[in-house]
């Protein structure tokens, strides 16, 4: 078996599913032996569907995919045999243990008995889950469960190994863990699928297949991709002043494709030919600098998706500006301790955001920032601690503190069955938004969001980033002082979280304050500043760049935010074994 | 402001449920399956079974009564037979529920003026329709028997009794049917729609949205009982007309009334739904539940069989149930005009139900909270 090989041809694929736009649009490419393949694109892009074309379980309405030599129109039965799948909602039993799990699926696979406890070992040690085998799936971590996901997907050797989405809800430790792993394989020949919505997970692939609503966009190696924009990446650092201005100034500037705020600095990506902008005006220090820094994925993404949005955010400028008076926070916990039985979610987390702020939780799925999170606006009652919206406290002066906050859950939950006008409408009243202003506010959310021929469709056959500008303009009709955003941009393309960015920036500069939850190393960026949560307690407080400096060394002087999350939370871990 | 938030969640409620496909096809579907399956299909009478005559008579009495049995419209078919063995064929088989055995010397008894007998024999196994086949039969023997000789003799001595069915002089199986649909659509809906409005929240993640929204808990309870309250009186609505206008039963009493005590039935049966609704988390638990307490409750309600019947027990246990109070009233005002005092004495206690169901929904409902 040479590297290189070609394992899987898609040629000239077509699947639709309904009346809808296809999920598939005739897509080319190929899939290598021995190279990890990254499946790239946001959620809705049609990933899923291709993997599952690629294992037969689905056949395409046009053209042909051909893995390993079979066609899967024809020889369904002999891929199966020689691939591995691992779904995105793994089919583990979360009722059977470790081991009963692989035994369950040895069964499935057919692997002889006598072969079973040499793979068993082998892969128990591989995916380090020696120690948990009698501990139950559903009681893993995310982590750990993809790892063994990963374990039952190798019972029986592929050739092909086709992971979907194995980085989702993930911490980047775990992630790490299991990149190496699937490295490991892929020196042994086997070709591997990996697909993912983050886009700096794609810059670790040898290969990639870009997708975007269904239509493939390049293939090939990332650098090549991430070339396009060579020398048009600059980081600008040292603007005085406050750096969401500065960055609306940039982006509004000619020749600028893309914008981003990235801890202190603001990294632009350039249109070829045109030069860095000057800084804007009002910043007194003339000290901003611009240098060029080696372009990622996403800037290439954005340059090939046409550029982000300007700078300028409608929803702010027709936001009242909320004065800052008496410098008293807008938000603040204390001491929050949440206790579910004998099992700590949040243990003792206290900040507090001032006016005018974006205050981030960032850690991995399950780590307690949800559960902080709901403490805060009042869905979930504190073990210990309180925490205070605008003065109020959540549960005794519900109501009031309500009125003044604006709340976007994980997953956009709207009303699915009521059109955009309605959910609008419901929201307004549920605000206590009646007549002219009601109108006046629907109008504007109609107007800025874009909605105007949209509104009598059922909010849950908008595409996914529609429905997150939909979610947005309920949460701030009635224009909130605080804002509590769950996971806002998880799966949606990057220039819909850039247009949201944007909004939220511009928000923020009109003092309203805002509490982000997130897993997404680039969204922590944004944020002022961060609490770093890892089981149950924050183990890092500070500005990203703080954070990121308390990392840096020598030897790695420009950590980037998934690394000081790594090295804080290996930090946390030796201390503890310490104690 | 109250107002303004209220009126928001109940027009979301109405148009959640109205926009729903599967919502929909929930208040039109079953409401007309039950109407049509239980006024015409479910009925008690028993019409169309098959009997067998093993006449060893060869007089006129023997022949007389075959005659008779024979022109009765009860009976679909009758068969005839000579031998034993058929008869017990006939009954295993279930071609014949039942089987009149004349003996051979009834005729000549009764000329004689001695007692003669008939015999009759019954599939036990379908006993509630074996009952009134056997009753049926009897009454034509009677007949038979008063025309006698012997029974026209005696015809002045003996006393004669004439059955007047006050309310329902046909006893129109519909006329007592169709008022017990009224009631008990409304519990189907009622507990349907609001078992299923919390859980499909929790399931749509948009309950937290409700619950950080300005709203309070008892606004959000009032929101959610409301609506399916006016789903359930348009269900009433529309069955008391099709009782009127399709089945022609008599309306005597109060439709002012009716709505009166309506409102705390519906209101007693959503809490019942709430408090379903409260403590599911998902829709299928919701409706798993709301037919838990569904079955029971139409079993217990004095709907298809009187609670008088049920074992002592039992009895207490139907107090709880808010279909038995509205049964009393919807079939009252249907068909004989009930007092003020009576549809009072039968809406208190729904008044507690609801009381008690809503305060419950509202405790759990906080108590998800923590």
């Amino acid at each position: 078996m040479t590297a290189d090989e070609r394992f899987v041809r898609i040629s000239g694929v077509v699947k639709r599913f309904g009346k809808d736009a296809p999920a598939l649009d005739h897509v080319d490419g190929d899939i290598l032996g021995g190279r990890i393949t990254g499946l790239v694109g946001p959620d809705g892009a049609g990933k899923t569907t291709l993997i599952r074309l690629m294992t037969g379980l689905m056949l395409p309405d046009e053209g042909t995919v051909a893995v390993l030599g079979f066609d899967t129109a024809k020889d369904a039965a002999s891929i199966q045999a020689s691939i591995g799948y691992m779904p995105q909602r793994f089919g583990l039993y979360e009722d059977l243990s470790v081991q009963e799990n692989l035994d369950l699926y040895a069964d499935l696979r057919g692997l002889p008995l006598v072969e079973r406890t040499a793979t068993y070992d082998q892969l128990l040690e591989f995916t380090d889950l020696k120690r948990f085998t009698s501990r139950l799936a559903g009681k893993l971590s995310g982590g750990m469960k993809q790892k063994l996901g990963l374990a039952c997907a190798l019972l029986r050797k592929p050739r092909l190994l086709l992971l979907d989405e194995p980085g989702v809800g993930v911490d980047p430790i775990s992630r790490r863990d299991l990149w190496k792993m699937v490295e490991n394989l892929t020196a042994s020949g086997i070709g591997v699928v990996w697909s993912t919505a983050y886009l700096d997970e794609a810059e670790a692939c040898d290969r990639v297949l870009l997708l975007n609503e269904g239509k493939l966009l390049f293939e090939g190696a990332p650098a090549e991709l991430t070339g396009r924009v060579a020398d048009r990446v600059f980081k600008i650092s040292g603007t005085t002043g406050r750096k969401r201005e500065a960055l609306a100034h940039y982006l509004d500037a000619d020749g600028v494709v893309d914008g981003v705020i990235q801890g202190d600095a603001i990294r632009l990506v350039m249109a070829s030919g045109f030069a860095v902008p000057e800084a804007p005006t009002d910043t007194t220090g003339t000290a901003a600098q611009a240098t060029v820094a080696p372009p990622r994925f996403e800037d290439a993404f954005i340059d090939m998706l046409g550029g982000g949005p300007g700078g300028r955010s409608k929803l702010a400028e027709v936001q009242t500006p909320f004065a800052n008076e008496d410098g008293k926070p807008v938000i603040e916990a204390h001491g929050l301790t949440k206790r579910f039985g004998d099992f700590t979610a949040a243990d003792d987390i206290s900040f507090d955001i001032p006016r005018g702020q974006i205050f981030g939780l960032l850690g991995p799925n399950g780590a307690g920032k949800s559960t902080t999170f709901k403490m805060l606006c009042g869905l979930l009652k504190p073990s210990v601690g309180e925490g205070r919206v605008a003065g109020f406290d959540l549960r005794r002066d519900a109501a009031e503190a309500r009125n003044r906050l604006g709340y976007m859950a994980q997953k956009f939950s709207l009303y699915g069955d009521l059109s955009v006008a309605q959910n609008l409408n419901f929201f307004a009243g549920v605000y206590g938004l009646s007549g002219s202003r009601k109108r006046e506010r629907t109008r504007l959310m109609v107007e800025i969001f874009g909605f105007g021929r949209l509104l009598d469709m059922s909010a849950k056959d908008l595409p996914l980033g529609l429905k997150q500008r939909l979610a947005l303009a309920c949460a701030v009709l009635h224009e909130p002082e605080a804002l509590f955003l769950d996971e806002p941009t998880s799966g949606v393309d990057p220039i819909t979280r850039r247009e949201f960015w944007t909004h939220i920036n511009g928000l923020v500069e009109k003092g309203v304050t805002v509490l982000v939850t997130t897993h997404f190393m680039d969204e922590a960026e944004y944020c002022d500043r961060i609490s770093l949560i890892y089981r149950g307690r924050s183990i890092a407080l500070g500005s990203p760049d703080d954070l990121k400096k308390q990392v840096a060394t020598a030897a790695y002087p420009d950590p980037t935010m998934e690394d000081a999350f790594i090295a804080l939370v290996q930090g946390s871990e030796e201390r503890q074994a310490a104690a | 402001m109250w107002w303004t938030r209220l009126k928001a969640l109940i027009v979301k409620e109405l148009l959640a449920v109205l926009r729903d496909p599967k919502g929909r096809a929930i208040l039109i579907g079953p409401p007309i399956l039950q109407l049509l399956v239980f006024s015409y299909a479910a009925t008690l009478e028993v019409t169309n079974v098959d009997v067998m005559v093993l006449n060893r008579d060869n007089g006129h009495w023997g022949q007389e009564l075959v005659e008779r049995i024979d022109g009765s419209p009860t009976f679909r078919s009758i068969a005839f037979t000579d031998n034993q063995k058929e008869v017990r064929d006939a009954i295993d088989r279930q071609r014949a529920i039942a089987v009149l055995e004349i003996g051979p010397t009834f005729s000549r008894e009764i000329e004689a003026g001695r007692p003669a007998e008939v015999q009759i024999i019954l599939d036990g196994r379908r006993s509630n329709a074996s009952q009134i086949v056997s009753g049926y039969l009897g009454r034509i023997v009677a007949t038979l028997a008063a025309d006698t000789p012997a029974g026209k003799r005696s015809a002045s001595e003996t006393i004669a009794v004439v059955a007047r069915n006050w309310f329902n002089p046909n006893l129109t199986y519909q006329w007592f049917m169709v008022p017990n649909l009224v009631a008990s659509i409304a519990l189907l809906i009622g507990l349907i729609v609001t078992a299923l409005s919390i859980a499909r929240e929790r399931e749509l993640g948009t309950f937290d949205q409700l619950m950080v929204s300005p709203l309070r808990t008892h606004e959000i309870l009032i929101g959610k009982l409301i609506p399916p309250m006016m789903i359930g009186m348009f269900h009433i609505t529309v069955y008391i007309l099709a009782a009127v206008f399709i089945f022609g039963v008599p309306l005597r009493g109060s439709l002012f009334l009716l709505y009166g005590s309506a409102i705390f039935y519906l209101a007693a049966v959503v809490g019942l739904g709430l408090f379903i609704s409260a403590l599911s988390m998902t829709q299928q638990q919701a409706i798993l539940g709301a037919f838990l307490f569904m079955v029971p409750a139409m079993l217990l309600s004095g709907f298809a069989t009187p609670i008088e019947n049920m074992p002592a027990w039992l009895q207490p246990v139907t107090l709880v149930n808010p279909l038995r109070y509205f049964l009393i009233i919807v079939k009252g005002v249907f068909l004989k005009d009930i007092p003020l005092a009576e549809v009072v004495r039968q809406t208190i206690p729904l008044c507690v139900i609801a009381l008690v169901t809503l305060s419950a929904a509202s405790w759990l409902f906080r108590r998800r909270l923590e």
